[in-house]
């Protein structure tokens, strides 16, 4: 079943650019989603075999990601009314790019990283940096606090990531604490944008912009 | 019982403001039930220090009470009472009433707080004393908060005290990794690296020397003491720079076999002080900054002394460390005394005509005697003239110094060389700085309509001021009775002084001096007598001063307080910088012209704030990353996060 595991990781990268070249919310938010249910399947796969504790955690990692979130996340686009319109600072050509150089960089300097033994030529590395970088990608290019969260989902699943290879390592306890970390944050956001669009009747973070001292 | 008598103490200054708080704001009352608890507070503390250098006390791991502690709890009681008793009159409540209750407040809280820095045998009781002391005395400045220069005057204290706090956070932590324990007890030789010892004496030097004043550290002081309400900057020049002297002291104490180099460093300091002190106090235009420039002075004397002591310490010269300590610690007194006795004089001066400009007054010697002879007590005394107690001080570290000089040892001549004369050179420049401000103030005619409405201060004033005298009198002229005193202290800093049998009335003629001091005031008394009669026999004609044969002579005329200093700030202009403007070239028929010349502070005005103002400009260049943009934000994670993975 390890074998599994870079096709699965293969999978994430490509729903990464998906995000990023994608100019639909709905797309987007849809992408992540899928982007959930892959991880919480590759915690099985990771473990090896089915525990309790394993299907456990892959359970609430895509009822989490796959399920929750992404509803949230509809409701707050049917709450504040919008459809499409990404917004991105940078073009979706240029995002896509960047999204490639980011990967492509990310597999290259995991060569150099002192890894473990059983993780050489495994692709959970690469996948994890280039994971994260996307997730900065969006946050950093995207206006829409909406696709500031999308932003931050994708970042907490390169770290996600990160985490199996700590497999055995990691406590069960640690990666429910995250999970229960990722969303407290994104509940806290979903507020956080209601009341942004409530004040200023729009939902770019520009605005916040006028907050600076 | 001693210790409990000083605890005591302590306890009813810092609650001496607390009952004013509780009664109206136009209520007098309050004032006097403080003044009342400070008076109690202070018998009962001075008894108890007294107390506790007979009858020994057990030494717990919070207080510790000896000679050292002694020595300068005495002049903290004395001078913080006094002054209370002064601002019975000179801050009346019914006349403060914003302020008035804060004032008092602060004003018991940092009396207790330095009486307590005092006896403590720990450095944390020690810092949280040293800490409340910093602050009250912060809120102490800023009395009159409503001023802008007050508030700014108080920011740079503010700042100072905090580089002082922090150096002596350096200082304990080192001690503690030292020791093993915050306890404030002698260090042993070898127990750690020397560059440890080092570094705790440079820290030291640094935190205690901003408290205490030295020269390039003074930045915070002319301002704070001009600020602050007289009896304030009596009771801070007098009292609390001294407390830096006796930290200073307390932990040199601790720090064994001190390297000659030490005292070196000492001594060039305290001459430096001392020389730089009196030059910037000739430049000064306002009575108050006058002052405070001349504790610059003294404490730079305080530190000569010291700095003989520490040499005598390191050659086991046991003469050096009893006349060098010895004059030290009494000039930390009659500094105290002295120094107290000008600022409450001064205070009463700026009662009476609301400004602190040398140059709006004049004449107050015919509207306010009394004043004006307490003041030219203690400018006599500051100078260093007998048979005033600043004499004695200064004449035991003159002994101290000339023992040195017999020595043999290259470094200790050398250092001798230098400070006899500069010491010499302090006192000349003392009694110039003096001749001027006294002679600018109170004689002459008035130069201004505040001076010529002058008045007399009220005997609650005059009080307190006529007590200094007297003890500036009683320690001039009977040095045999504090010398016991004396000896406790510098028996608390080093144990080994004793040990050769010798004793300060063995190496200095104390009681000559009573003797020298008592024929000097027949002398004087005689030839007054003498020359009153032969006034009286010719008949005097009284005229206007500076009259000089002018058919209409003008307050202008007179000598101003630059005009008088001109030629000595011109021949130290090298370091005083004075900023003179002079009217252009005239036309034969002259224009109306305008003079004016003013000295800064060339530690605050001349490197300080301009290097601030360098490092604002330079820094201010970095704003354009501070966008407001949160996309920027992230960008910055994640340049920084790169960063943190291609880091090695």
């Amino acid at each position: 079943m390890y074998q599994l595991i870079d096709p699965i990781l293969v999978a994430v990268l490509l729903l990464n650019f998906a995000a990023l070249g994608a100019s639909q919310l709905r797309t987007v938010i849809h992408a992540i989603a899928l982007q959930g249910v892959l991880l919480g399947v590759l915690v099985v796969v990771a473990h090896n075999e089915f525990t309790i504790w394993a299907v456990l955690m892959a359970c609430a990692a895509i009822t989490l990601k796959g399920i929750f979130i992404p509803r949230l996340l509809f409701h707050a686009i049917r709450e504040v009314s919008i459809r499409r319109e990404v917004e991105p600072i940078i073009g979706f050509i240029a995002s896509l790019l960047l999204g490639g150089l980011g990967t492509a960089l990310a597999v290259l300097f995991s060569n150099t990283l002192p890894i473990a033994q059983e993780h050489v030529g495994s692709l959970i590395v690469p996948a994890a940096l280039s994971t994260t970088l996307t997730g900065f990608l969006i946050l950093t290019t995207r206006v829409k606090a909406i696709t500031q969260v999308v932003g931050y989902l994708v970042l907490e699943n390169g770290i996600f990531i990160f985490g199996m290879l700590l497999v055995e390592a990691m406590p069960f306890l640690v990666e429910i604490g995250v999970l229960l970390d990722l969303f407290v944050a994104i509940f806290v956001m979903g507020i956080i944008i209601n009341r942004i669009s409530r004040e200023f009747s729009t939902v770019s973070t520009r605005n916040l912009s006028s907050l600076k001292e | 019982m001693t210790q409990l008598l000083v605890i005591t103490a302590i306890v009813l200054h810092a609650i001496s403001g607390v009952p004013g708080l509780l009664f109206k704001r136009s209520a007098d009352a309050g004032q006097k039930l403080s003044v009342a608890l400070s008076t109690f507070g202070t018998v009962v503390g001075i008894t108890g220090s007294i107390a506790s250098l007979w009858f020994s006390t057990p030494k717990t791991s919070i207080i510790a009470i000896d000679g050292l502690s002694v020595i300068f709890l005495l002049p903290i009681f004395l001078i913080s009472t006094l002054g209370s008793i002064y601002g019975l009159s000179y801050w009346k409540q019914a006349d403060h009433p914003d302020n008035g209750q804060k004032l008092r407040l602060f004003y018991g809280l940092v009396t207790a707080a330095l009486a307590a820095v005092t006896i403590a045998a720990n450095a944390i009781v020690f810092l949280v004393a040293w800490e409340i002391m910093a602050l009250s005395a912060y809120f102490l400045i800023t009395t009159e908060d409503k001023d802008t220069a007050v508030r700014e005057s108080g920011w740079v204290y503010l700042i100072a005290t905090h580089l002082a706090t922090l150096c002596l956070f350096g200082l304990f932590a080192l001690l503690h990794s030292a020791t093993g324990s915050f306890q404030l007890s002698p260090l042993t030789a070898g127990a750690v690296a020397p560059g440890v010892f080092t570094a705790m004496f440079l820290l030291a030097l640094i935190g205690f020397g901003l408290k205490a004043g030295l020269m390039p550290l003074h930045m915070w002081l002319p301002g704070a003491h001009a600020m602050a309400p007289s009896h304030v900057s009596a009771l801070m020049s007098g009292v609390l720079i001294k407390i830096g002297i006796y930290g200073f002291l307390r932990l040199c104490s601790l720090l064994p076999e001190p390297p000659l180099w030490w005292g070196g460093v000492i001594l060039a300091v305290g001459v430096t002080s001392g020389v730089l002190g009196v030059v910037f106090a000739l430049g000064q235009h306002d009575l108050k900054r006058l002052l405070a420039y001349h504790s610059i002075e003294n404490i730079g004397i305080i530190t000569i002394g010291i700095g003989l002591a520490m040499v005598g310490r390191t050659l086991e010269r046991t003469d050096f460390v009893l006349l060098g300590m010895a004059g030290a610690l009494l000039h930390v007194w009659n500094h105290g005394l002295f120094k107290s006795l000008l600022f409450l004089s001064a205070g009463a001066v700026i009662h009476a005509t609301h400004t602190r400009e040398i140059d709006q007054l004049g004449g107050l010697a015919k509207s306010m005697p009394r004043t004006a002879l307490y003041f030219a007590v203690g400018a006599a005394a500051i100078c260093g003239l007998p048979p005033l107690n600043g004499f004695v001080s200064e004449f035991l570290i003159y002994l101290g110094l000339f023992h040195s000089l017999n020595s043999g040892s290259g470094m200790t001549w050398t250092a001798a060389a230098f400070a006899i004369p500069a010491l010499a050179m302090i006192g000349a420049l003392a009694v110039t700085c003096f001749v001027k401000a006294f002679g600018a103030v109170f004689l002459g005619v008035a130069r201004s309509e505040h001076a010529r409405h002058a008045h007399e201060a009220k005997s609650m004033m005059t009080g307190p001021m006529l007590a200094l005298v007297g003890f500036c009198l009683a320690i001039g002229l009977t040095p045999l009775l504090v010398a016991p005193v004396l000896e406790h202290g510098i028996r608390a800093w080093e144990p080994a002084a004793f040990d050769s049998g010798q004793k300060l009335t063995m190496l200095a003629p104390l009681g000559w001096l009573t003797i020298a001091g008592a024929a000097l005031i027949v002398l004087i008394t005689l030839g007054s007598f003498v020359l009153a009669r032969r006034l009286r026999r010719c008949g005097v004609n009284p005229g206007v001063t500076w009259d000089c044969g002018y058919a209409a002579p003008a307050s202008t005329m007179q000598y101003t307080s630059s005009s008088f200093a001109q030629m000595i700030v011109a021949l130290f202009s090298w370091v005083l910088r004075p900023r003179v403007e002079t009217p252009a070239e005239q036309p034969v028929f002259a224009n109306a012209a305008h003079f004016h010349s003013h000295v800064s502070d060339i530690v605050l005005d001349g490197v300080l704030r301009p290097s601030f103002r360098f490092g604002a400009k330079i820094t201010s260049s970095f704003r354009f990353l501070q966008a407001g943009n949160i996309h920027a934000y992230l960008f910055y994670i994640v340049l920084f996060l790169i960063c943190l993975l291609l880091w090695r």
